[in-house]
C-alpha cells in the first residue's frame, strides 16, 4: 500500500522475561512490530512460543521486561497515568479462546456484558446498562433477552458471542483475540469468523490474532508474524508469505497445515524445523526487511540466500 | 458375514436417560469395518461419534445403554455384553483406544515405565523382565529416543507430543485387532500433529491394524482415511471412501461442513456458515436431521426419514436427492473447486 497509513499499536523491542536471575525464563526476545489501524494482524506459533504473552503483555496482563509498547503513539507499558490506564482499559479488549472457561457461570450474561462499564469513572444508571447490553447483544446475532439467562444455557457458538459482546461493549478501536475458534465446532467457526469479519468492516476496529493455525490465519488477516521461542522469525503480508516463505520455521509450520484434499494430503512431504540449521556461532542473527513489507530473521549469509530466492 | 469385516454393527440404538428423560444418542446405525482399512468418523461435537465407539469397548457412561442392535466382533454380540468380565476380555486386548488428550490420559504419579509395564503385565503372562523388555521395545517403536533413560522419568518431563507418543504405546501394549483414535491430535500443534498422523500410520501397517479416527478436523480425515463416514444427530448420513466423499459428495451437510472450512474460503468475502443448531435429541427427530438447517431442504425431507440411496458400491448416502424423483441440486460452488483438485484458492507452496 502506498500511503502511509496510521499505526495503532508500536512494539519496540518487546522482552518478556518470567522469574528472576537463575530462574529467569525470557518468554519472549526482542520483539518488533507495528499494527496499523484497521487491520488484521496475526500472531502465529506453536504453543510455548509467546505468543499469548506479546498479548497479553499488550494489555497490562503481563509486565515486560524490556522495549515499550505505544498505542496511538501514546506509551502504555510500565508505569502509566490513571487516565491513561482508565483509556486503554476501555479501548482494548480481549477476546478468550474457550467459551466453555472465559464466562462466569455463576453469573447472568446481563452482568457478564455489562462488567467492564462498572470499570468506567461513572457507573452507569441501570436503563442505560440494560440498553447498552441488548444493543451489544443484538450486534452480535443473539436476542437481547438471553440477558437474563446464564452461561451454561448455550452453546460453545453461543458463548463465544457473548464474549464478544462483552469485549464491544465498550466500545473498543483494537481487540485482541486469542484463539477465538480453536475451541469451536467446524461449522461454528465460519459463524464466528464471518462475525468479527462484519463487525471489522461496521466498525472500523483493527484486530490481532493469536493463533496457532495457519489455514485459518490466511483466511483472515491482512499481515502475520511468525513466531518461534519468543522472537519473530518472520513477519509479512499473508499473501506474500504463503506465496514466499522464506525461514526454514515458516516453511516447516505451512508444510504441515491440513489440507482437505486427500490426494494434497497423502502426498504431502513435512519439512521438520531444526534450529541448529542456522550458524549464528559467530554473527548474531538480524532483522532484515528483504522485499517491502516482508522482515526475516537471519545471519548475514542467509538474508544473502533469501534475497536470490525472492528474485 | 464377509470374510474381511472384522466388526459388525446393525441398527444399533443407544439411549441416555438424564433426570427422567430420555435422550436418543445414535438413531440406528448399520456400519461395517473392514480389516486393516482406516475409517474416520467425521461430526460435531454432540453428533454422538464418541459414543458410538464407546459402544464397542462397553465404555458407555451409567446412564446410558444400547436399546436395539447388534455390534459382532468374531461371533461376539458386544452389544449383549453384560459382566465387566466379559469386557476385559476385549478391552485392550482387542479393541483398544487412544483418547484425546495426553494430559489426561496418563497418571501423573506414576512413570512412564511402569504405566505401559501395566498394559503389558495385564494383557500378557510372562516375567517382570520379558515386561520390561516389552516396554523399552514398545517405546522405541513409537519413536522415543533413550527409551532405557526415559521410561523412569515421569509425565510432566514429557512433551504433548510425547505424551501421546506414550499414549500410544499403551493402546498397542496388549496387540490389539483394532485401534480407536478418539480426536488424537486436536490438543497439539500443527506440526506436532503431523507427526503422530504419521506414528498411527506407521504402527498401522507395522501390526496390521484396523483403524477407527473420530475427529472434527478435515484435515486429518483427509490425511488418514481411508473411508469417511459423516455423523449428524446420532447418525451416518454419509459414507463411502476418501475420494468420494471430498471430490464427490451428496449430502447436504457434507456439502456444509466442507464450503464452511476456512482453507476454502476467499479473502473478504463471506464464509459458508450452517445456520442453526444441531437438533435437540431428547425430541424425537422427524425426517432428516439437518433439514432445519438446509436452506434447499425439500418438503419430504421434513416429513419422512430419508433411506440411504446408493451412489456407488462403496458410497452411500441418506437423503432424498438422490431420489430419481427429487429436484436437481446442484453441489455449492467451494465443492466443485475441491473436485479440480485445487482446494480453492490455496494452492501447494512450493
Amino acid at each position: 500500500m502506498a500511503e502511509p497509513r496510521e499505526i495503532l499499536l508500536d512494539v519496540k523491542d518487546l522482552s518478556v522475561t518470567f522469574g528472576t536471575r537463575k530462574k529467569a525464563f525470557p518468554a519472549v526476545r526482542n520483539v518488533n512490530f507495528q499494527i496499523y489501524k484497521g487491520e488484521t494482524f496475526s500472531l502465529v506459533g506453536e504453543s510455548g512460543s509467546g505468543k499469548t504473552t506479546i498479548g497479553r503483555a499488550i494489555i497490562r496482563i503481563n509486565p515486560i521486561s524490556g522495549g515499550e509498547i505505544l498505542y496511538k503513539g501514546e506509551r502504555i507499558s510500565g508505569r502509566i497515568s490513571r487516565e491513561l490506564d482508565r483509556k486503554i482499559t476501555k479501548e482494548i479488549q480481549m477476546v478468550f479462546q474457550d467459551p466453555m472457561a472465559s464466562l462466569n457461570e455463576r453469573a447472568k450474561v446481563d452482568y457478564i456484558v455489562s462488567e467492564g462499564l462498572y470499570s468506567g469513572e461513572r457507573r452507569p444508571s441501570r436503563e442505560e446498562r440494560e440498553a447498552k447490553v441488548a444493543r451489544a447483544l443484538s450486534d452480535v446475532g443473539l436476542l437481547p433477552e438471553f440477558a437474563s439467562r446464564f452461561p451454561h444455557e448455550f452453546s460453545g457458538g453461543q458463548r463465544q458471542r457473548i464474549g464478544i459482546a462483552r469485549a464491544l461493549i465498550m466500545e473498543p478501536d483494537f481487540i485482541i483475540a486469542d484463539e477465538p475458534i480453536s475451541a469451536l465446532d467446524v461449522s461454528i467457526r465460519a459463524q464466528v469468523l464471518n462475525l468479527l469479519a462484519k463487525l471489522q468492516k461496521e466498525r472500523g476496529l483493527t484486530y490481532l490474532f493469536v493463533a496457532h493455525d495457519l489455514s485459518v490465519v490466511r483466511f483472515i488477516s491482512d499481515r502475520i508474524a511468525v513466531i518461534h521461542k519468543g522472537q519473530i522469525v518472520e513477519m509479512a503480508e499473508s499473501e506474500q508469505l504463503f506465496r514466499t516463505p522464506l525461514h526454514p520455521y515458516t516453511q516447516s509450520l505451512l508444510s504441515a497445515i491440513p489440507l482437505p484434499d486427500p490426494r494434497a494430503e497423502k502426498g504431502k512431504t513435512l519439512r521438520v524445523y531444526d534450529p541448529a540449521c542456522h550458524n549464528y556461532g559467530e554473527t548474531k542473527p538480524v532483522w532484515a526487511e528483504l522485499e517491502p513489507g516482508h522482515f526475516v530473521l537471519g545471519s548475514r549469509e542467509e538474508l544473502e540466500e533469501y534475497r536470490t530466492r525472492l528474485t | 458375514m464377509d470374510n474381511n469385516v472384522i466388526l459388525s454393527v446393525r441398527d444399533l440404538d443407544v439411549k441416555f436417560s438424564l433426570r427422567g428423560r430420555v435422550l436418543h444418542a445414535i438413531r440406528g446405525i448399520s456400519l461395517d469395518v473392514y480389516q486393516g482399512e482406516s475409517l474416520a468418523i467425521v461430526g460435531e461435537s454432540g453428533s454422538g461419534k464418541s459414543v458410538f465407539t464407546k459402544t464397542f469397548m462397553g465404555l458407555l457412561d451409567a446412564n446410558g445403554s444400547i436399546t436395539g442392535g447388534s455390534v459382532l466382533y468374531r461371533d461376539q454380540d458386544l452389544a449383549r455384553f453384560e459382566t465387566e468380565k466379559q469386557w476385559l476380555s476385549i478391552r485392550g486386548k482387542e479393541i483398544a483406544m487412544v483418547m484425546q488428550d495426553p494430559m489426561t490420559a496418563l497418571n501423573p504419579l506414576k512413570t512412564i515405565g511402569s504405566q505401559v509395564e501395566e498394559a503389558v503385565l495385564l494383557h500378557r503372562k510372562c516375567t517382570k523382565e520379558a515386561a520390561r523388555q516389552a516396554v523399552l521395545d514398545i517405546l522405541t517403536d513409537v519413536g522415543i529416543q533413550e527409551a532405557e533413560r526415559r521410561c523412569h522419568q515421569y509425565p510432566h518431563e514429557f512433551s504433548g507430543g510425547m505424551r501421546q507418543r506414550v499414549v500410544i504405546a499403551i493402546a498397542l501394549a496388549c496387540r490389539p485387532k483394532i485401534l480407536i483414535c478418539d480426536e488424537p491430535t486436536t490438543a497439539l500443534d500443527v506440526t506436532i500433529q503431523a507427526q503422530i498422523l504419521r506414528l498411527i500410520r506407521e504402527m498401522q501397517k507395522k501390526y496390521d491394524l484396523t483403524t477407527i479416527y473420530i475427529t472434527h478436523d478435515l484435515g486429518v480425515v483427509a490425511n488418514v482415511a481411508d473411508r469417511v463416514a459423516v455423523m449428524y444427530a446420532g447418525d451416518i448420513v454419509e459414507i463411502g471412501t476418501c475420494e468420494e466423499i471430498f471430490y464427490d459428495p451428496r449430502h447436504p451437510y457434507t456439502w456444509a461442513l466442507l464450503s464452511s472450512l476456512p482453507q476454502l474460503g476467499t479473502r473478504g468475502e463471506e464464509l459458508y456458515a450452517i445456520q442453526g443448531t444441531p437438533p435437540n435429541l431428547f425430541y424425537e427427530v422427524h425426517g432428516d436431521a439437518f433439514a432445519p438447517r438446509n436452506p434447499k431442504a425439500l418438503k419430504i425431507d421434513f416429513v419422512e426419514r430419508p433411506p440411504y440411496f446408493e451412489v456407488s458400491p462403496t458410497h452411500r448416502a441418506r437423503t432424498w436427492l438422490l431420489d430419481p424423483r427429487a429436484p436437481k441440486v446442484e453441489p455449492p460452488e467451494q465443492i466443485k473447486l475441491l473436485r479440480k483438485g485445487g482446494g480453492g484458492s490455496h494452492g501447494r507452496t512450493p
